[in-house]
């Protein structure tokens, strides 16, 4: 393309930009494959013999392995753990969705005494991270009871995402004209019948978006879950993982490990792919726009 | 009246499930590493022994407290810098070129922020795995064999090693916040930059960057945070704080006092000092980013 003669001046023009844009797409390319290798390796070293894991991270499978994945549901436990993560999840989320969507109407729509205050330890309660408060938390519920329980935990998960998603939704409840509420109070629907029947359908972009961080929040939550439960049964999946990938550091075997990862990676990409444009939009939203 | 009344109890009824959640889980844990900071406490059964502010002193006679400390300070100084920088290249290139694929890059790059950390830091260990690494494999690859190292298990590198897996893990994150503040940017802007002969790059430095200023500032403050927390499962699951404590970091060092040693009271005195120092950062970084502003 660069040998174009100059008499062709607009064609030289477009010849320049278009390596431009290859230039770009090239950097773009780069990353993305940074970005996905690693990914790619594991699914095929999850179908791999250990032999031809330790060979070469570069070939493909001779033959699909698809033992490993038995191995990690019989042997490793990922079965077992994988119930615990979707109880604790549905728990966690039944439990969340109870406390902030009550909270987030009153704090966005009534005024009342102390509303202010409350606003305000919400917010607080956003740079609180649970590291910093997971030494008390375990001397706490050793103290009531509440260790080893995977109701406890999911607990402690909607508590703290809590702030954050009051934070969200009181900005969606406040975006919610008011005059819906005065006719449904004039039809004669209680407080409780206009959230549950006026508010909470008109507030669902808003419901959904804190569904879906918090599922990306509990799916993935390890402190807390390797802190608060002891007994292997009750294991959640990023445990189990990590327990896994302690023993086979020794035990060097790698199949069971890396199928593991992937039974882990495939609901995420699955509801990624899926709600994708919509966890995005909700980012911009909750962390910058507000 | 009762009107009234039923509107306290219907406001009361809204707010306790998550008073309660929130004050439990939440406030009194808080309060708990703020008092306890200030005793001796070893252990589930050992009563609490007021000591005024000898753990704090003690901190800094810490050898490996105050490497931790140096250690997540390179972290939280290098990888939100990095980040940032790539998440806002990024950004202007996927919002400013005309690219036909470009909401597939967003697509990809955003993906490592949803993964479990605990996922990365395993992926990442069998990239930089000296053996079957293919870091090293790569590296003998294109030639470089001798480059090949044990990078999580030698002092010089495993720091740096951590920070990539840190950035790659980020990076998306921030990009989509960035790609979303330059959308809101008029395009005019861009427009007249260019009928002056502005070029790309004197576009991004002179009106991408002062447009998302405000962003920019708010993204460093998360950052700077995200590191802390994030470092902590990385570095538990990758290096366990190894080559000789080369890795450790703040969080995981406190992790360690209270639930290996016992010593609580020094573990919540970590916390809160740790507590109070990344804030003094976000303070820090709001009040120097802004002054640049002006």
């Amino acid at each position: 393309m660069a040998s174009i003669p100059g008499a062709f001046k607009p064609a030289k023009r477009s010849a320049g930009a278009i390596i431009g844009i290859w230039l770009l797409r090239l950097f773009l390319i780069a990353q993305a494959v940074i970005v996905l290798y690693p990914l790619i390796w594991n699914v095929l070293a999850s179908l791999k013999t250990n032999q031809e894991v330790l060979e070469s991270p570069w070939t493909l499978p001779s033959s699909l392995q698809w033992g490993n994945f038995v191995a990690a549901f019989t042997s490793a436990r990922m079965g077992d753990y994988m119930l615990n993560s979707v109880l604790v999840v549905i728990l966690s989320m039944a439990i969340l969705l109870v406390a902030a969507v009550p909270t987030a109407y009153v704090l966005g729509r009534m005024r009342f005494f102390g509303r202010g205050f409350l606003t305000n330890l919400y917010m607080a309660g956003l740079f609180i991270g649970g590291v910093y408060i997971v030494v008390p938390l375990f001397i706490m519920m050793n103290e009531l009871g509440m260790l080893d329980n995977r109701f406890w935990l999911s607990a402690v998960y909607a508590g703290g995402i809590l702030p954050f998603s009051v934070y969200l939704l009181t900005g969606f409840m406040k975006a919610i004209p008011h005059d819906y509420e005065e006719a449904a109070m004039i039809d004669g629907c209680g407080y409780f019948g206009t959230l549950f029947r006026i508010i909470m359908p008109m507030a669902r972009p808003g419901i959904t978006t804190v569904i879906i961080f918090a599922f990306f929040d509990f799916w993935n939550e390890y402190v807390l879950a390797s802190t608060l439960i002891a007994s292997d049964a009750k294991k959640t999946i990023p445990v189990g993982l990590s327990n896994l990938m302690q023993i086979q550091k020794f035990a060097t075997d790698w199949g069971s490990l890396f199928a593991g990862l992937v039974i882990v990676l495939v609901p995420t990409v699955f509801i990624y792919v899926l709600l994708q444009k919509r966890l995005t939009q909700g980012m911009m939203m909750g962390g910058v726009k507000g | 009246m009762t009107m009234k009344r039923r509107r306290a109890v219907f406001i009361a009824a809204c707010l306790l499930p998550g008073l309660l959640l929130f004050a439990l889980f939440k406030i009194y844990p808080t309060v708990q590493v703020f008092h306890k900071s200030f005793y001796q406490w070893n252990g589930i059964g050992d009563k609490p022994v007021f000591i005024g502010l000898d753990n704090f002193v003690e901190m800094f006679q810490d050898d490996t407290f105050l490497l931790a400390l140096r250690n997540t300070g390179f972290l939280m100084l290098i990888v939100p810098i990095v980040t940032i920088a790539i998440a806002l290249i990024n950004a202007s290139i996927l919002t400013r070129s005309k690219l036909k694929e470009k909401s597939l890059y967003r697509t990809v790059f955003f993906f490592p922020s949803i993964l479990s950390f605990v996922v990365i830091a395993i992926l990442w260990s069998f990239i930089y795995h000296p053996t079957i690494g293919f870091l090293n494999s790569g590296l003998e690859f294109i030639g470089l064999g001798e480059y090949a190292m044990s990078w999580l298990g030698d002092q010089r590198t495993v720091l740096w090693a951590l920070a990539v897996t840190l950035i790659w893990q980020a990076a998306g994150y921030y990009m989509v916040m960035y790609m979303a503040g330059i959308d809101g940017i008029s395009p005019d802007f861009y427009e007249a930059a260019s009928l002056d002969g502005a070029t790309r790059l004197q576009q991004f430095m002179y009106i991408t960057v002062p447009m998302l200023w405000e962003i920019i500032r708010i993204t460093i403050i998360f950052s700077i945070n995200g590191v802390l927390s994030i470092s902590f499962v990385v570095v538990s699951i990758m290096t366990a704080g190894g080559p000789d404590r080369h890795s450790e970091v703040a969080l995981t060092y406190l992790y360690a006092q209270a639930f290996t040693n016992s010593n609580f009271g020094y573990a919540m005195a970590m916390a809160l000092f740790i507590f109070v120092i990344s804030m003094l950062l976000a303070f820090l970084s709001n009040r120097m980013t802004g002054k640049e502003a002006n």
